[in-house]
């Protein structure tokens, strides 16, 4: 057994110095018109000797590693909350402390880290959305950046060509994005969840081709600028109001003019956005349409010999993930004012993805928490900024060797019966 | 004939000619899916290495003073697809063989983790930026009137037709006479009963994923030395085409995959003479929308069942 394991380590270590060496150990340049190989520096080399080290040894050594994960206690988060019965009466004020520290804290703190906590909460929100799909639904999505996409240039093209508010659009970016879900998901859903992972790929693909190459009305590459920021109850957060007459939010409230408000306003505006997204979900989750979403990623045949539409509940996931990408999108780009489709690429698709399996597929805590994590990170280590995608990558593959139901497990919504 | 029907001419040759290669790529995840009914999400990205393979074999032989172009050719055929299949079994044995059994979405998440994974690696080592070889096959056959338009049938294009054709003959042959190719064909009919009958399935599956990462590395090879340049980014697109190609076909059928291939090929080549090229991307993909629509199992595959 022990040679087995020997022979077994030695071949992995010889399949990793071939992987390695044809792609790390030499580089190619173009020198004027010929191209020329050259080795890899000694540091390089190094590098491949210790991941080969690294791999040699894992191999020898693996079911001690394995047993070793196994034996690791799983964070119990449950064990940290106190009882059932305690709870009850617990969670509305720990949510309500949750929610006045949100709304406080911005006032506190600088503006650069209002403004990344504003980011976090964008990417919550497409987390929770694409939580839907994934996770209760069980629908493998790829392209969920599109319909962030079609969100986002709604608005944009709105403001732009009609001069629309923000609150007006926000619902009509919502219902956009949803439309498009429910066109897409219509032919595909019906088929085993395998097409819908490719199609959704490449109808993100195609969202963003034809949004850099229908210039007339969305700019092309060159984008969208100078999309209208949301105001408050027709108050502006400008220095001087637009319209002559029309008086700004500092002048209103009598307050010197700083530009800290708008930032802390478009906080607030997001955070409002993801309690109503979370309320929702929690609602649909108790809903039987949220039962039939798990039961039917469980088990179709059963869920279809029982009555269930199968196309129809999916595509109702499918749409209403869709509309949560659509409102998120019209948020980011009043946020931002300026939209190009250099931000919604595949890369963001994955990485919402990578969030939603991070956090647990199906649970919003873990979303939320798994959002947290994946933009304030690459904040904190910005000299790794490079290695990020190679990272969620790996993190994807091992996540699903080790901890496919991810950080925080899901808990579905359940009653007990009252001990006598 | 008149300059039109010769434009479309060399439309089609055109076509046929990037649609052999889709076949060969699409080969790699229809057999895949066939075997263990999953889609091999890092296929495309093989293919990219394959072609990356092929631009550093070459470079490196020519600084080493090799003229002759066949013995140059050959040897980057065989280290490409020598290192594409150990990536094809390295991606299976990381990504799909720990998960077999599980949650059909869990083997799906990790091969677009190991695809990811597999393109930043790329873009770590070689850089992001298009890299370009000056081209090695060079003329060709002309036909048509020079004084209007004429009809070009490169040597690159005729050496394309020629490995597909090869290629296929080869696979075609070891599926159907070889001990492992029947082995194959029982795996893709019941992959529980042939393991009960003594199969080693895990290694057939294995060998799949082989066959399939060293026909992405010949197409690797095809197009890299056809357009000349390569980058880390051209496995995704090609990957999206190439499913699209067995989709049309019938996921599971080899025959279907060739098919599909040469109708996605012709399909693009076409439209791109009606239209701006960047929307050939999208109508291959309309395509496979429509398909799915019309007749989910492609064109030559069978009906699937769902089995309890």
């Amino acid at each position: 057994m022990t040679t087995n394991k020997f022979y077994n380590a030695i071949f992995a270590a010889g399949i990793t110095f071939i992987l390695a060496c044809l792609m790390i150990g030499v580089k190619l340049d173009t020198e004027g018109t010929t191209l020329t190989v050259s080795g890899a520096t000694t540091e390089q080399w190094m590098w491949i000797v210790g991941g080969i080290a690294a791999v040699f040894l894992s191999q020898l050594f693996s079911s001690q590693i394995d047993s070793l994960f196994g034996k690791m206690p799983k964070p119990k988060l449950g064990a940290l909350l106190p009882e059932e019965k305690k709870m009850a009466t617990l969670k509305p004020w720990l949510l309500a402390a949750l929610i006045t520290v949100m709304l406080i804290w911005p006032f506190m703190v600088s503006r650069g880290s209002v403004d990344l906590a504003t980011l976090t909460l964008i990417y919550i929100m497409l987390g929770l959305g694409l939580n839907i799909v994934v996770g209760l639904a069980g629908l493998l999505d790829l392209g969920f950046v599109a319909f962030y996409a079609v969100g986002a240039y709604t608005y944009a093209l709105l403001s732009e060509y009609f001069g629309m508010s923000f609150w007006a659009c926000l619902p009509i970016s919502a219902g956009l994005a949803a439309l498009f879900g429910f066109l897409l998901g219509f032919p595909v859903l019906r088929l085993r969840g395998d097409y819908l992972a490719i199609v959704t790929l490449g109808f993100g693909e195609i969202i963003r081709i034809l949004l850099n190459n229908w210039t007339a009305v969305t700019g092309g590459p060159n984008g969208i600028s100078g999309i209208a920021k949301p105001t408050l109850f027709g108050l502006e957060f400008t220095r001087r109001a637009k319209e002559e007459g029309a008086e700004t939010f500092h002048q209103y409230f009598d307050l010197s003019y700083s530009s800290s408000y708008k930032v802390i306003f478009l906080y607030l505006i997001a955070v409002l956005l993801v309690i109503f997204v979370v309320y929702l979900i929690n609602r649909l989750m108790r809903m039987p349409i949220g039962r039939a979403w798990e039961a039917l990623r469980e088990d179709e045949i059963a869920c279809r010999s029982l009555g269930l539409n199968r196309t129809a509940i999916k595509l109702s996931a499918f749409t209403i993930g869709a509309s949560t990408a659509g409102f998120a999108g019209a948020f980011f780009a009043a946020r931002q004012g300026f939209i190009s489709p250099e931000s919604f690429i595949f890369i963001e698709s994955a990485i919402i993805l990578a969030i939603v399996v991070l956090g647990g597929m199906g649970s919003q805590v873990g979303v939320i928490l798994a959002a947290i994590v994946m933009t304030i990170l690459p904040e904190l280590a910005r000299e790794f900024s490079e290695y990020r995608m190679l990272l969620f990558g790996l993190l994807m593959v091992l996540m699903m060797r080790w901890r496919p139901e991810g950080l925080v497990p899901m808990k579905r919504p359940h009653l007990e019966l009252k001990q006598q | 004939m008149s300059e039109f029907s010769l434009y479309l001419l060399q439309q089609l040759i055109n076509g046929l000619t990037i649609g052999s290669t889709y076949a060969l790529i699409a080969i790699g995840y229809t057999m895949v899916y066939g075997i263990i009914g999953m889609i091999n999400f890092a296929h495309g990205e093989i293919y990219m290495i394959g072609s990356y393979v092929t631009f550093i074999v070459i470079a490196g032989l020519v600084s080493m003073g090799v003229v002759s172009l066949p013995i140059i050719l050959v040897i980057a055929l065989i280290v490409a697809m020598f290192i594409a299949s150990t990536y094809g079994w390295t991606v299976e044995r990381v990504a799909y063989r720990p998960l077999r059994g599980s949650n059909r979405l869990i083997p799906l998440i990790s091969a677009i983790g190991m695809s990811i994974f597999l393109q930043n690696y790329v873009v770590l080592s070689q850089g992001s930026r298009d890299v370009a070889l000056p081209p090695q096959i060079t003329g060709g056959w002309a036909f048509g009137d020079p004084s209007s338009f004429e009809v070009t049938l490169s040597y690159m294009q005729l050496m394309i037709f020629a490995m597909t054709f090869i290629t296929m003959a080869i696979l075609t042959l070891f599926i159907s006479r070889s001990r492992m190719g029947r082995a194959c064909r029982a795996c893709a009919e019941d992959l529980g009963m042939t393991n009960l009958l003594g199969i080693n399935t895990n290694k057939i599956i294995a060998l799949t994923f082989v066959i399939g990462a060293a026909l992405a590395a010949i197409a690797g090879l095809l197009l890299g030395l056809y357009y000349g340049v390569v980058n880390p980014f051209v496995g995704f697109i090609a990957g999206l085409k190439a499913f699209t190609a067995a989709v049309l076909g019938g996921i599971g059928s080899i025959p279907g995959a060739v098919l599909g291939g040469l109708v996605l090929g012709v399909t693009e080549a076409m439209t791109a003479a009606f239209f701006p090229s960047e929307y050939k991307d999208v109508v291959a993909f309309s395509l496979l929308v429509t398909i799915l629509l019309f007749r989910p199992s492609g064109l030559l595959g069978k009906p699937e069942i769902e089995k309890v």
